[in-house]
């Protein structure tokens, strides 16, 4: 059978070149970075050299403005927090777009259970942050904005360039969340007009268990991990130091072959979207179309009539790894934030699945991909009762209404006695 | 990687791959279609009744795989069952039978259970003598 990962959003395979760059530190070199002695200066100079090259990616203007973390969700609880409780006595307001990553958006829940208060800013049915609502969200209380450069779920590039305006011309530091962007779109960290920008290799080929943030020298910023002096004094604990030497060498490749890989997955992402809208009726693409306002590896569909997870299961069982923001996958039973905030039809949300492509697919696993999920759609619309009563004309469809029939929304509702949620 | 590794236990996924008694009856006697506000899934259950007894049930299910599962699991459990005991029947049997469910799937079961009673009710509402009882004589 063949085997097609289309998850690159989750994690990707590490890099040859990177894990043999690591495996001298885990065996000889295995020092301690805040020793004194030979081992521990060794790998010093090895984080030094990580640092420039996480540096060299993002364009930061000195290696002594990254840190490492230990992954992105700790770098967004360090840029959030730590930016919140470094400027407590200016104000405590904090403003995020609507559709942040949960590490972002449960950041600035805890610390609205401490006082903090928060504006979530809308953002379009395509994902993209009102420019408008942002300027307007920002108060004199106003210490962070929080916008991510591309949407983990549904691809959205964001403005970001305006976004630093806006928040350049009040003053305001920004945070922008890399995640799903660094190694597979440029980043130019002062031309963005960023005070902190953190950004995960394993997302491009390097190693799990290390995160990166970059913070402009003049952003204020406390730790919130309380112990040695190691990262400048604002990340106590010991350095995962294989980990960063394999992230170093990630990032220098990702760097060198950036605009190579995104070219490949774009040529990809528009074969699969194309391959998938002519082969499976009522279907819908979640998020701008393929383009410049898109990141090249994601599409982000919704199938409608039946649910997510059955789609990733059978999918997951003729080979190919998806991920899905459906309810029944999430352990909270709801939906993705990020749909719900798009406006996405809650019915819609439930058939969702996440396709992320890499630089190691090819147009035959597009194919593939393709020809399964027509037919593993057909299996379940078989089993499916939404299916049955749309082609009665009991229930309408959302993606292409014939004017027959209730909603979907209407009709669970009066089946479940209570408004899907 | 030689070993399969599968979200639910083998007899759940047996259940959600090969479901058994999907689809819909003619002339269904009963039929009970039941929506999860919690999650959004929407379960459909067809039954024929012959002499008080559950002959035939089918299942269609809009949802994720233990609810597939599960509605296939209570299709093949409550054929043969007088109404009476039918009316009893709980999801902890779905549960059972199919081995367990992850905590949070087992809402799954108890839609299935709820799907069949919509079904029963339904077959009542339609026939009110099936389930007539004979006047009790004070004693």
């Amino acid at each position: 059978m063949r085997t097609v990962y289309l998850d690159h959003q989750s994690a990707t395979p590490l890099l040859p070149e990177a894990f043999e760059a690591m495996r001298p530190y885990f065996t000889e070199y295995y020092g301690n970075a805040s020793s004194l002695h030979q081992h521990g200066l060794r790998v010093r100079e090895a984080l030094k050299k990580a640092r420039q090259q996480q540096a060299a990616l993002v364009g930061a203007e000195s290696d002594e403005e990254i840190f490492f973390t230990s992954d992105g969700t700790e770098s967004a609880n360090l840029a959030v927090k730590g930016v919140a409780y470094a400027n407590e006595r200016k104000g405590k307001h904090l403003v995020v777009s609507a559709t942040e990553h949960p590490s972002v958006m449960n950041s600035v829940e805890f610390l609205e259970k401490q006082g903090w208060t928060c504006t979530r800013v809308p953002v379009n049915a395509e994902g993209f942050i009102q420019l408008d609502a942002l300027r307007k969200a920002i108060t004199p209380q106003t210490v962070l904005v929080a916008v991510h450069h591309v949407n983990h779920d549904i691809g959205s590039i964001q403005p970001i360039h305006d976004v630093g305006a806006v928040c350049a011309a009040a003053g305001i530091p920004l945070y922008v969340d890399c995640e799903a962007s660094a190694g597979w779109l440029p980043i130019d960290v002062r031309a963005m007009g960023a005070s902190l920008v953190s950004f995960s290799p394993h997302r491009f080929y390097g190693p799990k268990g290390v995160g990166v943030l970059y913070r402009h020298r003049r952003a204020r910023l406390v730790s919130i991990l309380h112990g040695g002096v190691q990262e400048g004094g604002r990340r106590a604990g010991t350095e995962n130091i294989p980990a960063i030497v394999g992230a170093g060498v990630a990032a220098e490749v990702a760097a060198r072959e950036l605009s190579s890989r995104s070219a490949h997955v774009a040529r990809l992402q528009t074969r699969l979207w194309d391959g998938l809208l002519a082969k499976v009726p009522f279907i819908k693409l979640n998020g701008p179309l393929p383009g410049p306002g898109r990141a090249p590896n994601n599409i982000n569909i919704s199938t409608e009539f039946i649910e997510g997870e059955g789609q990733l299961l059978l999918c997951d069982l003729h080979g190919i790894a998806v991920a899905s923001g459906s309810s029944c996958v999430s352990k909270s039973l709801k939906i993705s934030h990020v749909l719900a905030a798009i406006g996405l039809d809650h019915a819609l949300a439930q058939g969702n699945l996440i396709l992320t492509l890499g630089k190691d697919n090819t147009e035959a696993d597009v194919d593939y991909v393709v020809e399964t999920f027509a037919k593993i759609v057909g299996k379940l619309r078989g089993m499916s009762p939404m299916w049955d009563e749309f082609e009665r004309g009991v229930i309408d469809s959302v993606i292409a209404p014939r004017g027959v029939g209730r909603s979907f929304s209407e009709h669970a509702a009066a089946v479940s006695g209570k408004p899907a949620h | 990687m030689s070993d399969t590794y599968t979200l639910y236990n083998s007899t759940v996924m047996d259940h959600f791959m090969n479901p058994r008694n999907m689809g819909d009856l003619k002339d269904a006697d009963g039929v009970g279609e039941v929506g999860a506000a919690a999650c959004g899934d929407i379960m459909k259950i067809s039954l024929k009744i012959r002499e008080g007894r559950i002959e035939d049930a089918r299942f269609k299910t809009f949802g994720c795989g233990s609810a597939i599962a599960s509605s296939s699991m209570a299709t093949e459990l409550i054929k043969g069952r007088t109404i009476e005991e039918a009316m009893s029947f709980s999801n902890q049997e779905v549960v059972n039978a199919l081995g367990g469910l992850p905590p949070v799937k087992i809402h799954c079961s108890v839609l299935a259970e709820e799907a069949l009673k919509a079904a029963l009710e339904d077959y009542v509402k339609r026939h009110p003598e099936a389930v007539a009882k004979p006047e009790s004589v004070p004693a």
